[in-house]
């Protein structure tokens, strides 16, 4: 894979520029991760596929065996070490693997809530005795595991959990009491990661097993969509856990909390490009074979359109989430074996890209969910009927906005993160700030050549600009106050995600011409121009916005003016590339890269 | 025992084929084991592990093969020997054969089996030319295999029948569907397939010039399959329906 001299910052992307050999991209596949990934496809549409009916009439016996199955190939260790009963394999590996039980609908839940949220805090955070007597079990599915953090009264705001601990007289157990809700795989676990206050006061995370007395599961939620996963309410009515079961340290239940979510946004990410893509492929082939006016209708340029523009931000969210993921692959790299058997540095490894993680949590779901719409608006009012495969992808793509931590949450923690990095030194965002009203002053637009990538690239530097702009204005006019600017932080939250985007898409489809040459790249090409000129568009926009709420009178129309000079420039042919982008969809039926 | 598989890397089987001046369009298509080669592989393993030995697997292509060949070695198969015949001129079945045959001279083979058929050229040829050129038994389209004391106990299908075969070691059989269901390969299967050893020889190592073995046929066209049109429901008292299928039948299909 990709390797660096150095790992880079978390958020550095913003104020440098990064060369195309820095960055991962799904080019960069090993022969073993291509195997990784059949073998997961295989399994999905050859056993999960054909169950997946029942499996949505809650036969969750079905889902249990799957598991097992899955687990027997190996599907549910990628993340345990050897040592444990793992592969133990790197995060690209574990990511190909969620992207192909995307493929699974509702079932992909069951597998990720166990490998993801319900497994990683043991890997991370286990003593060594938790991990050997947990993981094994969990690595080949003969136990599965949960993750029990959300409250009926705390949800985005999760550190107010009610659910309390406190240590029996005899000093060896917790007695937990409290409802956890909404718990993927709550119906059929064996082992909750359970979140408690103990004494009422410190937050720590608990191993709790579902055999334990005083651990039940409330009924099974009726949901809008993911019906095929089990979601119930997980209630501790004087629940007795070992004190041995106490995860991580006492009072530091936020370090395993926020760090494991880091993770499962990202993984949530990697998810949704895999729900895209299968929504692209099935829109594709419906397109091939419906016919209105005596011809499919891939035949009309108005459904050409759409299947560009989906495919288009599914390019960009794959390049922005692999990336990311390559990023956190090195990261976990520069631990050594021992370094990674403490969870404090693991979480610092992750917790470097907590805004990578964030960007990737609500740009991959917004794709998804953009996505699944047209793929429905494609198959008109068959789109509409249960039988379609698209009337569920539809569906369950919704709860992909909510979960992990809403996208209104994700939007406040990357200004927030930036911020915090700025005030700690690790970006150098005031000095880069400080000097640029005035080279914007002196600024003239330049003019921009016509090889490939090249505007892409001068767009690209003034988004970069754009975003120092608005981002240093609002927090010289706020200062502390910005927190509570809610709209104007997703502002700048909007504009990091575009730069991340735009870049990714850029340094992928680079890095693709340099090894194969531009003709082998075109569809990257054209879906770089694509995403980009529309990012733009919107970056723009909200540029505009933003600045009308930060300044008036003559300060506003200079800061107006140097906008309208960054923003210059000659807008690409959108119909036609849109047109040209659809060709090879439309002739493979898939997305094609 | 010494068990053997020839294997070929083809065209997804759900891959939708398209021809650009008389060649099949190979950019951005995903290649796969043959199907049939993979019931094969099965069986090899299986009986491996039944009878001990090793599995080698051996294919004729050009380096892209590698990939399939180590999906093999991470469904369970110990070695493997690709024979790279870029420099054949208009390769075909013929050509195929005839370096395998130069590989097998120096080996000793209690079984090697093969698929039925490779689905892209779909000849069937390969398997039953290389045991009569090495002068072994061979039985194709075999459904299943029991082997006790050098002699093999089969069961092939013989368009839909069965047929039953007691016949002796060495022996070359080709697979049918329905002789097992291939395992996956599982992730430790793949990662220990990168250490598992693979043989590259060319037509020098086996003593071929590369004009013994240029092809023997000659592809005149290729060209797609007319496209399906929309079927046709008829109608009316059920005579006049068979009337007119039959009519149809004749003039239109032209099949009666």
């Amino acid at each position: 894979m990709a390797t660096t001299d150095k790992t880079l910052k978390g958020g550095s992307f913003l104020l440098d520029s990064t060369s195309s050999d820095q960055v991962f991209t799904p080019e960069d596949l090993s022969d073993e991760h291509v195997m990784i990934a059949k073998t997961t496809e295989d399994f999905v549409k050859e056993k999960v596929v054909p169950e997946l009916e029942q499996i949505e009439q809650h036969e969750f016996d079905r889902s249990v065996r799957l598991l097992k199955e899955a687990g027997e190939l190996g599907l549910l260790g990628a993340d345990v070490p050897e040592q444990y009963g793992g592969i133990g394999l790197d995060k690209i590996s574990s990511s190909l693997i969620t992207e192909k039980f995307a493929l699974a609908g509702s079932f992909s839940l069951s597998h990720g809530a166990h490998v993801g949220i319900g497994s990683l805090p043991i890997v991370f955070f286990g003593s060594e005795e938790q991990k050997q007597k947990y993981l094994p079990e969990l690595a080949t599915g003969e136990k599965i595991a949960a993750y029990a953090l959300t409250e009926p009264s705390s949800g985005s705001d999760a550190l107010s959990a009610k659910t309390t601990a406190k240590l029996n007289d005899a000093g060896t157990h917790y007695v937990l009491n409290g409802e956890k809700q909404w718990i993927t795989n709550a119906g059929f676990a064996d082992v909750f990661v359970v979140y408690a206050k103990i004494d009422g006061e410190h937050f720590s995370a608990f191993i709790v097993e579902g055999a334990y007395e005083g651990v039940s599961t409330g009924p099974e939620e009726k949901k809008m969509g993911i019906k095929g996963s089990s979601t119930r309410t997980l209630i501790l009515e004087d629940a007795l856990v070992p004190k041995e079961n106490v995860l991580g340290e006492i009072g530091k239940g936020h370090v395993i909390a926020f760090n494991i979510l880091n993770i499962g946004r990202y993984k949530l990410g990697v998810g949704c490009v895999g729900g895209a893509k299968r929504a692209i492929e099935v829109s594709a082939k419906y397109a091939n074979e419906r016919k209105q006016f005596k011809l499919p209708i891939s035949k009309f340029t108005l459904i050409q359109k759409k299947l560009a523009e989906m495919a288009a931000k599914t390019y960009a969210a794959e390049s922005t989430i692999y990336r990311t993921g390559g990023l956190i692959d090195e990261a976990f790299n520069s631990l050594s074996e021992e370094e990674q058997k403490e969870g404090a540095n693991v979480g610092k490894a992750i917790g470097e890209y907590a805004i990578e993680c964030s960007l990737n949590k609500f740009f991959g779901s917004e794709v998804l969910d953009f996505v699944v719409d047209e793929a429905v608006q494609i198959h008109g009012g068959y789109g509409f009927m249960a039988e379609y495969e698209v009337e569920s992808m539809y569906r369950n793509s919704r709860i992909n906005r909510i979960f992990e931590g809403t996208n209104e949450i994700n939007r406040m923690l990357v200004p927030a993160t930036i911020m915090r990095k700025a005030m700690k030194g690790e970006l150098p965002l005031l000095e880069k700030a400080g000097g640029l009203q005035e080279e914007l002053m002196m600024m003239m637009p330049e003019e921009v050549g016509d090889e490939p990538l090249e505007q892409e690239r001068y767009l690209l530097e003034n988004a970069k600009k754009i975003f120092l702009m608005i981002a240093g204005t609002a927090a010289q006019k706020y200062g502390e106050k910005l927190q509570k600017e809610q709209e104007m932080l997703a502002n700048v939250a909007d504009l990091v995600n575009e730069v991340f985007n735009i870049e990714s898409c850029i340094l992928r489809t680079e890095k693709a011409i340099n090894k194969d040459g531009l003709e082998k790249a075109n569809q990257k090409l054209l879906m770089t121009e694509v995403y980009t000129q529309e990012a733009f568009n919107r970056i723009e926009a909200i540029a505009k916005e933003s600045l009308v709420a930060l300044d008036d009178g003559d300060s506003l129309r200079t800061m107006l003016s140097i906008l309208k000079k960054l923003t210059r420039h000659t807008p690409i042919n959108m119909i036609a590339k849109k047109r040209e982008l659809a060709v090879s969809i439309i002739e493979q039926e898939k997305y094609v890269v | 025992m010494n068990i053997y598989v020839i294997m070929k890397r083809t065209f997804d089987t759900e891959e939708k084929i398209q021809i650009d001046s008389g060649e099949i369009v190979e950019d951005g298509a995903e290649f796969i084991i043959n199907p049939y080669d993979e019931y094969a592989i099965e069986e090899a393993i299986q009986l491996r592990d039944e009878h001990g030995g090793e599995v080698t697997l051996v294919s004729v292509g050009d380096e892209e093969a590698e990939k399939q060949i180590r999906t093999g070695l991470a469904m369970g198969a110990d070695k493997a020997v690709l024979i790279e015949d870029e420099d054949v001129e208009n390769g075909d079945q013929f050509s195929t054969e005839a370096i395998l045959a130069a590989y097998f001279k120096d080996q000793e083979a209690d079984i090697i089996l093969g698929g039925n058929i490779a689905v892209d050229g779909g000849s069937g040829q390969v398997g039953p030319r290389l045991a009569e050129n090495l002068g072994i038994n061979h039985v194709t389209s075999i459904v299943n295999i029991e082997i006790e004391d050098g002699k093999a106990k089969i069961e092939r299908d013989v368009e839909g029948d069965q047929e039953f075969i007691e016949i002796s070691l060495p022996l070359l059989v080709t697979a049918q569907q329905g002789l097992n269901e291939p395992r996956y390969p599982s992730l430790p299967g793949i990662m220990k397939a990168k250490k598992k050893p693979l043989e590259t020889l060319d037509l020098d190592d086996l003593d071929l010039d590369e004009d013994e073995v240029e092809g023997k046929t000659n592809t005149v066209e290729r060209y797609l399959p007319p496209e399906k049109e929309a079927g046709k429901i008829l109608e009316g008292e059920i005579d006049d329906q068979v009337n007119e299928l039959v009519s149809l039948l004749k003039n239109e299909a032209k099949v009666i």
